[in-house]
């Protein structure tokens, strides 16, 4: 028995380059539908399990879809914007714990998001190394942040520019990492968060420069009349927010009518959750999506895909099933004189079976081995490239 | 001592467009334990069947043959695979290595069907064999990298690889330039007389019956019966 194993054995090595198209045929076979199911099934659950975990999201009218994955997975694509207005008035309606999310802008490759202390314990989410956010200009990041480029409490890092060909418009503002968070396995490890108000001042809704009344601003004056001065696009502000300038800094405007991409709303109960679905449920500005309904839908449509994907490979599994066995019988035919030789020297009939069983499943083995190999690696990162393609 | 007695073989094979049959009986015939016997016979005589009777790879239509003391015509199918293992060597013409092992992989061939014996041991029989016959260096090398007269001593040493009371050899020089036939045939006696096994060696060629203990001539000791080839 062990005798025919080896022959085998030596068989597919010896012919290591024919072996090797069988095994590389059969583990794609194996390996596609498997990753396909295994991807599709990992996937929904990650989609949903952070679905599930966020009850409602009110946000502007307009794609569902684009409003859930930008407030969950800070998803590049932005929904349009609702005012902060909307937030304060949700507040005020006492029906359940309000936190706001602005998610537009992006430093060095993460999303930025503005938001306020709630959402940490919201989602679970605890300081690793430093502290917890509590200045203006100051940013807590996510693990895969942190190890990505390598930074740490301490350290800075740059909002991407959002105005590249307006000199006069909003410059990259050098955030402070004020702590690192404990990875949580979900998109959090891949965002820099912000206080909201820090997010408008990367906007441009607010910021800080030297005091127009001193007389260094003089050259960057127009006019000052009845109190009201008025500077051009020559006045320096501050690329980053110090404890010496800080003071300096301040929106102009109304708070309210500064902008934000969403509203996480948490509700104590069903009824809170159906007085504030009712209390949407018409408005023509604002939507209040159930995050775990929406994704359904696209998880219906992805299903949907997936087993016509799945079917298509079994279609071209069983074609390729077809061309192996053709390949291995004209294989055995040409192998006739050696069997023969085999039965001449002593070998039975069940040897040479088992000498033929063992090939067929060497290759099956090394390629189930190999499949499932892939289909660990594969699984191992779909959620990075999940979270990639979510984020894109 | 290899004995047969009223032998009758009876083959009938068919084909797309060939029907052929044939048929052979063999009174007595005996060769002594230890002698080197060359086979003559013109063409379709007999020699290749007979040897495969003795060999056990075909079947008697009647008859016996004894193989020291083994009436094998009585065997199964997996006595007689037993049997070629442990009794009997053979050396073919066309030499019939496997192409994927190597040379000392080949001569242990016996050992990879039937497992018999420790590895360490067989291997180094093999290897001792191999040192024999001038291929010790060739140990690790593929078939397809030695010359004809080099592959066939390959095959005489995995002939001999069990020790085997009898070898057959069927043309094992047909193949053969001049030299590597006198070389072949003095490697299967002179291996047949140290192991004291019964060599039958089935050859056309008249100058190398000298260096047989016997000879003997198929249509001294058997007769077809019929032979019948038509398309």
């Amino acid at each position: 028995m062990s005798g025919a194993l080896f022959l085998g054995w030596r068989y597919l090595a010896r012919h290591r380059f024919k072996s090797g198209i069988l095994i590389a045929s059969i583990t794609l076979m194996l390996f596609l539908p498997a990753a396909t199911r295994l991807l599709v099934q990992d996937s929904a659950t990650a989609l949903t399990a952070r679905a599930d975990q966020t009850p409602l999201i009110l946000g502007a009218r307009g794609s569902e879809l684009e409003l859930v994955l930008n407030t969950l997975y800070f998803h590049a694509e932005t929904p349009a914007e609702i005012e902060n207005r909307t937030f304060v008035e949700a507040q005020s309606t006492g029906l359940a714990d309000f936190i706001p999310i602005h998610s537009r802008f992006h430093a060095q490759g993460a999303p930025i998001v503005g938001t306020s202390l709630d959402y940490f314990d919201f989602r679970g989410l605890h300081v690793a190394s430093g502290r917890q956010m509590g200045l203006l200009g100051e940013c807590i990041i996510g693990a895969n942040v942190a190890r990505r480029l390598g930074l740490g409490p301490g350290d800075s890092i740059i909002s991407s520019p959002e105005t590249v060909f307006d000199i006069a418009g909003v410059y990259p503002l050098k955030l402070t990492i004020a702590g690192v968070m404990e990875a949580a396995g979900t998109a959090d490890d891949d965002a820099v968060f912000v206080d909201v108000r820090t997010s408008w001042i990367i906007q441009g809704l607010g910021h800080g420069h030297v005091d127009l009344a001193e007389p260094e601003a003089g050259g960057a004056v127009l006019s000052r009349r009845d109190g009201v001065v008025t500077a051009n696009a020559s006045l320096t502000q501050y690329a980053e927010i110090t404890r010496d300038n800080i003071s300096a800094f301040h929106f102009h405007g109304s708070a309210e009518s500064f902008p934000l991409t969403s509203v996480i709303a948490v509700p104590p109960d069903q009824k809170n959750t159906a007085l504030l679905r009712g209390r949407y449920q018409d408005n023509e500005l604002l939507q209040l999506v159930v995050p775990g309904n929406v994704l359904d839908d696209l998880l219906e449509t992805v299903f949907a895909v997936q087993n016509y994907v799945i079917l298509g490979l079994a279609i071209l599994s069983f074609a390729t099933i077809a061309v192996i066995t053709l390949v291995f019988l004209l294989s055995q035919q040409l192998r006739r004189g050696e069997f023969h030789t085999l039965l001449r020297i002593g070998a039975s009939k069940g040897y040479v079976a088992i000498l033929v069983a063992s090939e067929i499943g060497f290759v099956f083995l090394l390629s189930a081995i190999l499949a499932a190999g892939l289909t660990l690696v594969t699984r191992y990162y779909a959620m990075q490239i999940l979270q990639t393609f979510l984020t894109l | 001592m290899i004995n047969i007695s009223e032998l009758a073989f009876r083959y009938r094979g068919r084909g797309s467009n060939l029907e052929s049959s044939f048929s052979m009986q063999v009174q007595e015939f005996a060769v002594p334990l230890g002698a080197s016997t060359a086979l003559v016979g013109p063409s379709g005589s007999g020699k290749t069947t007979l040897l495969g009777l003795i060999a056990g790879t075909l079947r008697a239509t009647s008859g016996s043959i004894i193989v020291n003391d083994q009436a094998i015509t009585g065997f199964s199918d997996n006595e007689l695979g037993r049997y070629r293992i442990r009794s009997v060597g053979q050396v073919f013409q066309a030499f019939e290595l496997l192409g994927y092992l190597t040379v000392i992989e080949n001569v242990m061939l016996p050992w990879y069907i039937s497992g018999n014996g420790v590895k360490a041991d067989i291997r180094k029989r093999a290897a001792d064999l191999l040192l024999d016959v001038g291929l010790e260096s060739k140990q690790s090398a593929m078939p397809g990298e030695l010359s004809q007269g080099e592959q066939q001593r390959v095959a005489v040493c995995r002939a001999m690889l069990n020790n085997p009371p009898v070898l057959l050899a069927d043309e094992p020089t047909g193949n053969l330039d001049q030299a590597n036939k006198q070389n072949v045939v003095d490697l299967l006696v002179e291996q047949a007389k140290r192991n004291n096994s019964t060599l039958l060696m089935v050859t056309h060629d008249e100058s190398l019956l000298n260096k047989f203990d016997s000879v003997l001539d198929m249509r001294n000791v058997a007769q077809p019966l019929e032979v019948k080839s038509q398309r």
